[in-house]
């Protein structure tokens, strides 16, 4: 069953297009990874597919329940706590008064490995890497069953990166969530998605899409550096994002 | 929490002593002038207090200022509450903006002493003239605060609460409204000065009692020593509802800010 399909969708800022003829369906249960080149529209597609921008042309069908958005930026409120700024994640869900609210945000919490004596700081005390597990808690907290990743783990040192990555790979597999996960590393995307899908440099259409073998949780490093390897080297679909890193790295 | 707080006052306390220091080198001045001038011209600053603390055995005195202070925090609430409301529409339609910056120029432009002479006429010597005074003198400062804090906001904090599930009604007031706190609260600190200010003013010029019509026969009887013992009053009133009031909700509510500062460099 399909639970997202975006049908031709193009959009364009003050008259520039930025997206055109894009087309792209996740099923139930599967996680679908985009990867393009920066300024290649990835971001604006996430707002788009999120409900948070309007498209100038296309249709959206949308079929789960409820959605979380995890954003490039942290995007925290500076005057709450890490706490509050979790809880925020809750706030179209429940009362703040129920007593499971606190175990709730502690759990979510300890699930991307923050402590509870962080819990009280501001995002302003708090380190690049402990504001995005923040805004990552905010989105999973409320257990949607559809979630927007925009370059989530960027800001993450690769131990942390891992982890988070592995908790994103059993929450697939546990509870049957779906979602759209961009990002401009090949390893991460063949990482953890069902499939990964390429957009045109220029955001000109999807350039095409390829299945990873296997199922997320079964893969070992080897065979993820191999696979990547294998689609940077081999694969013309892969350039772009190469080219990419290439410029990146300058 | 309760630990912050009586932090917070006790730096705030040290604070006012600092400022102690910096009215006692005004008074040394104010001192010259007197033995400069003599007592007729300026009084002592030690005379004044004498004169000050002996307005103050008098209740009726108190009414006085207890009249003028309620005059001006009318005017101040309608300019806050006004000021925001409008300035918040205008943060958010550019349109509405544009037509109000002219309205907000024109405000500006009109002394005080024209609105009184109008309040007068439209509404006799009364209190509704003193407080109508205030108000429009502390508004444009308010609109302006409201709405450049409503245009400079986080935008990314609307679309992670739209993403979150919240409707239009609870985004602007835990969103938007919490964010234009910063630009509004230096606004109202002036909103509330200029409404003490205005109403004092026109209190005197519509002889509508208070701290204003004080002043007056002070003038009338030449009394240089009433005269600024009722300024030294009208402005420890002030002080005492901008610090009783306006500032400890403003420490409340920017309390984040403080811990966001580095270490050492707490003022
Ligand atoms: N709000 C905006 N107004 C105007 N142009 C924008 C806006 N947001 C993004 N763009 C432009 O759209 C293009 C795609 O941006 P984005 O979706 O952020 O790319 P990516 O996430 O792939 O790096 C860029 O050229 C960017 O300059
Ligand atoms: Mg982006």
């Amino acid at each position: 069953m399909t639970v997202l399909q975006l049908e031709q969708i193009g959009h364009a800022f003050l008259g520039r297009t930025v997206l055109d003829g894009i087309d792209l369906a996740v099923k139930a249960g599967e996680m679908v990874a985009l990867v393009g080149p920066s300024g290649s529209g990835k971001s604006t597609l996430a707002h788009i597919a999120a409900g948070l921008l309007d498209p100038r042309r296309g249709r959206i069908y949308r079929s789960y329940r409820h959605h979380g958005v995890i954003f490039q930026e942290p995007r925290l409120m500076p005057w709450a706590t890490a706490a509050d700024n979790i809880a925020f994640g809750l706030v179209a869900h429940s009362r703040k008064g129920c007593p499971i609210f606190r175990t709730r945000v502690e759990d979510a919490a300890a699930r991307v490995a923050l402590e509870p004596a962080d819990l009280a700081k501001f995002p302003a005390q708090l380190s690049g890497g402990m504001r995005q597990r923040v805004a990552i808690a905010r989105a999973l907290i409320a257990e949607p069953d559809f979630v927007f990743f925009d370059e989530p783990f960027t800001a993450l040192d690769v131990a942390l990166k891992r982890r988070m990555q592995d908790i994103v790979i059993d929450t697939v597999a546990g509870s049957g969530l779906s979602g759209l996960f961009i990002t401009h590393d090949l390893s991460e995307a063949v990482r953890i998605a069902h499939h990964i899908v390429v957009l045109d440099s220029h955001g000109r259409g999807v350039a095409g899409g390829r299945s990873v073998p296997s199922s997320p949780g079964e893969r070992d490093d080897r065979m993820v550096f191999e696979t990547a390897h294998a689609f940077l080297t081999e694969d013309r679909l892969f350039a772009h994002v190469n080219d990419y890193n290439e410029r990146s790295i300058t | 929490m309760l630990g912050t707080r009586a932090a917070r006052t006790g730096r705030f306390l040290w604070s006012a002593w600092a400022g102690m220091a910096g009215l006692s080198v005004f008074a040394a001045i104010w001192q010259l002038g007197h033995e400069t001038y003599g007592s007729f011209i300026l009084p002592a600053p030690a005379e004044t207090l004498v004169s000050m603390v002996g307005l103050l055995a008098d209740p009726e005195n108190w009414r006085l200022i207890g009249v003028t202070a309620a005059r001006a925090l009318v005017g101040f609430s309608a300019a806050a509450l006004f000021g925001t409301a409008a300035g918040v529409l205008a943060g958010y339609h550019p349109a509405i903006m544009r037509l109000a910056r002219p309205q907000i120029t024109l405000l500006l432009g009109v002394p005080p002493i024209a609105w009184i002479v109008l309040m007068m006429i439209w509404f006799g010597n009364g209190a509704g003239t003193v407080a109508a005074t205030a108000a429009v003198a502390g508004l444009p400062v308010v609109f302006i605060g409201a709405a450049e804090g409503i245009a400079g906001r986080d935008r990314g904090l609307d679309d992670m609460s739209r993403a979150v599930g919240l409707g239009p009604i609870s985004r602007l007031v835990r969103i938007a409204l919490r964010q234009i706190l910063q630009s509004l609260f230096p606004a109202l600190t002036m909103a509330l000065g200029t409404a003490f200010k205005a109403s004092i003013m026109a209190e005197l010029l519509a002889n509508a009692g208070g701290v204003g019509a004080e002043l007056a026969s002070a003038r009338a009887n030449l009394d240089v020593a009433a005269a600024l013992a009722w300024i030294l009053l009208s402005v420890a009133s002030l002080i005492a509802v901008e610090y009783g009031l306006l500032q400890p909700v403003r420490a409340e509510a920017e309390a984040w800010r403080e811990s966001a500062r580095p270490w050492g460099v707490k003022r």
